[in-house]
């Protein structure tokens, strides 16, 4: 897996937004690579810019007020931000697909789930009507839906947000994409039925050899699904590393503080509230960030050199990178 | 439902002061004392007024909405004279309200920040402040008076042979500036409806979603946008519909529309209270016809409501 060639690879991106406040950097030099058939997992606090990078690489972000400033995203080599419009258009829904956060919204309420997934698989593949719903009954088949020839008329209020969301990945995968992006596909479901959407990615990525973004909060999830892993904070990715080195020695602090924070299962639950670790302070605004490591402030090894300047993602060991100065010089901590 | 409006009709109409026999009275220039009980007494309106109600209710429950004072004819038959040009006014204005104020609201919910958008805004506020028997005027100075292309009143031109093609082109012709009037208040306010309902479901999680299978603006606007958005002005073209009903008075009495309208208000004038009451009692079964239709137009747009009823 090492040598094969990055199937979609991020740039430096950057992101702006016009708020009142003035402008807003949402992202800041992002850089990823995803090979084939991987998963990648994002993690980092709200509002870090884990949506906007998986809305960039689609190039479905809302502009105005939005804007890709900078950066390139490579899918196999052709870069996309300079792609016509009507390229991304094929681009989206065959080629990288996305699902999102919130199931019980993101089907349309008129249309039959049957059409909205027969709709992507016409576009894309100029199947007939008859074939495409066909699709649309074997993904349902295949996202273990029972009854698919049925449901396949029924219309998304007809549906839990668990089956809606199964119903999503139909949807994305109908047309076999290489990439998967999929945004916090769980957060809105209760804890059993993420374990099980969980479980159909997997298996779903076995079957069709996609590979995935998986963008969530949830620590366990990234570590039982993501071969790596990118820490995101305040748009800038702070820690890219395999995820068994990013979970046995995390190595930024911000990443510490993740890692620390995520209750460890196994061990009594904590006799206290306040025996839970959390990293102390808030995310800045974006609006206001100067040119220092942006979690200076939060940060307990800051020093003048990091409210000065930002860190640019230094190489540690073989294939991770961290943006911190604690790293800059080999052999430190 | 439809007995609770006869009956509450009549109880107001009854309040009215003046009746039949004062206007007969007026109109040939003053009646004895002994002439008008007398034409009390052929109306059966010497009677206690619970008899009135109880005889009304039971004529009316035959289908038989009584004999019109100042026609001396059916009411039923008077009305039904009427309505065809009543419903070709209200429906055409109504239809053509929803259509373009639809259109207009989607194109302004596209460009939100362009000229158009700003503009139908503009005429959404002029549209809705502006009076009825205003905007009639103002169309009859503009395109009677001083281009001279419209005709001023009336159904049809009197000379043109009834039923030729002439014949219906001509009542196109005269239908033009009443639909105008009765239309320029809902086209305002469907299209500002339609463009905030628009911008509201273009922010929508399903339509990100139809953004990212790839779909271009076009089909996302109109397939998966439009049917969301126009929901709410369905709702409201529903609800105003007897609304609009009471506008078409104004219209019809401003362009001398032989419909309804004009013959609601002039029966109010001549104290006609059968005609008035067979009318309002018509428009209460038109209103609740459109509620049906409404509801109807729900199940076809919105599957949600379909299973709802259904279940
Ligand atoms: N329309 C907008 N206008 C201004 N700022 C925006 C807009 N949309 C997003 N942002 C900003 O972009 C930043 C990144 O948002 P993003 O949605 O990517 O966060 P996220 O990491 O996905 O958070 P979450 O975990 O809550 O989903 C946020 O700080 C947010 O305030
Ligand atoms: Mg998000």
């Amino acid at each position: 897996m090492q040598t094969a060639a990055p199937l979609l690879e991020v740039e430096g991106l950057e992101v702006e937004f016009r708020t009142r406040q003035g402008i807003a950097r949402v992202l800041d030099g992002v850089t990823l690579s995803l090979k084939p058939g991987q998963t990648l997992g994002i993690v980092g606090e709200s509002g870090c810019g884990k949506s906007m990078t998986a809305l960039s690489i689609m190039r479905l972000v809302p502009t105005p007020p939005g804007r890709i400033g900078a950066g390139a995203v490579r899918l196999k080599g052709e870069n996309l931000l300079q792609a016509s419009e009507a390229r991304m258009r094929e681009v989206r829904g065959k080629d990288i697909s996305m699902i999102f956060q919130e199931p019980m919204t993101s089907l349309n309420p008129v249309y039959s789930i049957g059409d909205q997934i027969a709709e992507t698989v016409r576009l894309h593949e100029r199947l007939s009507r008859r074939a495409s719903l066909e699709r649309a009954v074997n993904m349902l088949k295949a996202v273990h839906i029972p009854a698919a020839e049925r449901r396949v008329r029924e219309f998304p209020h007809q549906m839990s947000g668990g089956m809606r969301q199964r119903v999503m990945i139909a949807m994305a995968l109908a047309c076999r994409p290489s990439v998967l992006i999929a945004d916090e596909p769980t957060t809105a479901l209760d804890v059993t039925v993420q374990a099980q959407v969980f479980d159909l990615l997997k298996e779903m990525q076995e079957k069709t050899g996609t590979a995935i973004i998986l963008i969530s909060h949830d620590m366990g999830a990234i570590a039982e699904m993501a071969d790596r892993v990118i820490v995101m904070y305040a748009g800038r990715v702070v820690e890219e590393a395999a995820t068994d080195e990013i979970l046995e020695s995390p190595k930024h602090p911000y990443t510490r503080g993740l890692i620390a924070c995520v209750p460890h299962m196994e061990e009594q639950p904590p006799p206290e509230r306040g025996a839970l670790t959390e990293i102390p302070g808030v995310v800045p605004s974006l609006a206001a960030l100067g040119a220092g490591c942006s979690f200076a402030p939060r940060c307990s090894h800051a020093d003048d050199l990091c409210r000065r300047q930002a860190p640019q993602p230094f190489t540690v060991g073989t294939d991770r990178r961290t943006a911190c100065w604690l790293y800059d010089e080999p052999g430190a901590p | 439902m439809l007995l609770a409006v006869i009956i509450f009709n009549f109880i107001l109409l009854s309040l009215v002061p003046g009746d039949i026999a004062d206007t007969l009275a007026g109109e040939s220039g003053g009646a004895s004392q002994e002439v008008m009980d007398d034409i009390r007494r052929t109306y059966g309106l010497d009677r206690p007024f619970h008899i009135q109600l109880a005889t009304y209710v039971g004529k009316v429950l035959q289908g038989d909405l009584g004999t019109s004072y100042y026609f001396n004819l059916p009411v039923t038959e008077l009305i039904l004279g009427r309505v065809a040009p009543t419903l070709l006014l209200v429906v055409t204005a109504l239809v053509l309200a929803i259509l373009i104020g639809t259109l207009f609201g989607v194109i302004a919910s596209r460009k939100p920040n362009k000229l158009f958008s700003h503009f139908v805004t503009v005429l959404a506020l002029v549209g809705f402040s502006a009076p009825v028997f205003w905007t009639a005027f103002l169309l009859i100075v503009l395109f009677v008076a001083m281009l001279e292309i419209m005709p001023l009143s009336g159904l049809v031109d009197p000379t043109t042979p009834r039923g030729t093609l002439a014949w219906y082109l001509d009542v196109l012709h005269h239908l033009f500036l009443p639909v105008l009037s009765l239309s320029s208040i809902y086209l305002a306010a469907y299209s500002r409806l339609a463009r905030a309902s628009m911008m509201d479901v273009l922010g929508s999680d399903y339509i990100r979603t139809a953004r990212a299978k790839g779909l271009g603006e076009t089909t996302v606007t109109y397939k998966h946008a439009l049917r969301n958005a126009v929901i709410p002005v369905i709702t409201i073209a529903g609800l105003q519909f007897s609304h609009i009903f009471s506008g078409a008075v104004v219209v019809e009495t401003v362009f001398t529309w032989p419909g309804l309208g004009t013959l609601a208000f002039e029966s109010i004038l001549r104290g006609d209270t059968p005609t008035i009451m067979g009318i309002l009692f018509f428009s209460a079964m038109i209103v609740i016809i459109v509620n049906l239709l409404t509801d109807i137009a729900y199940r076809v747009v919105d599957p949600r409501i379909r299973s709802a009823r259904n279940a």
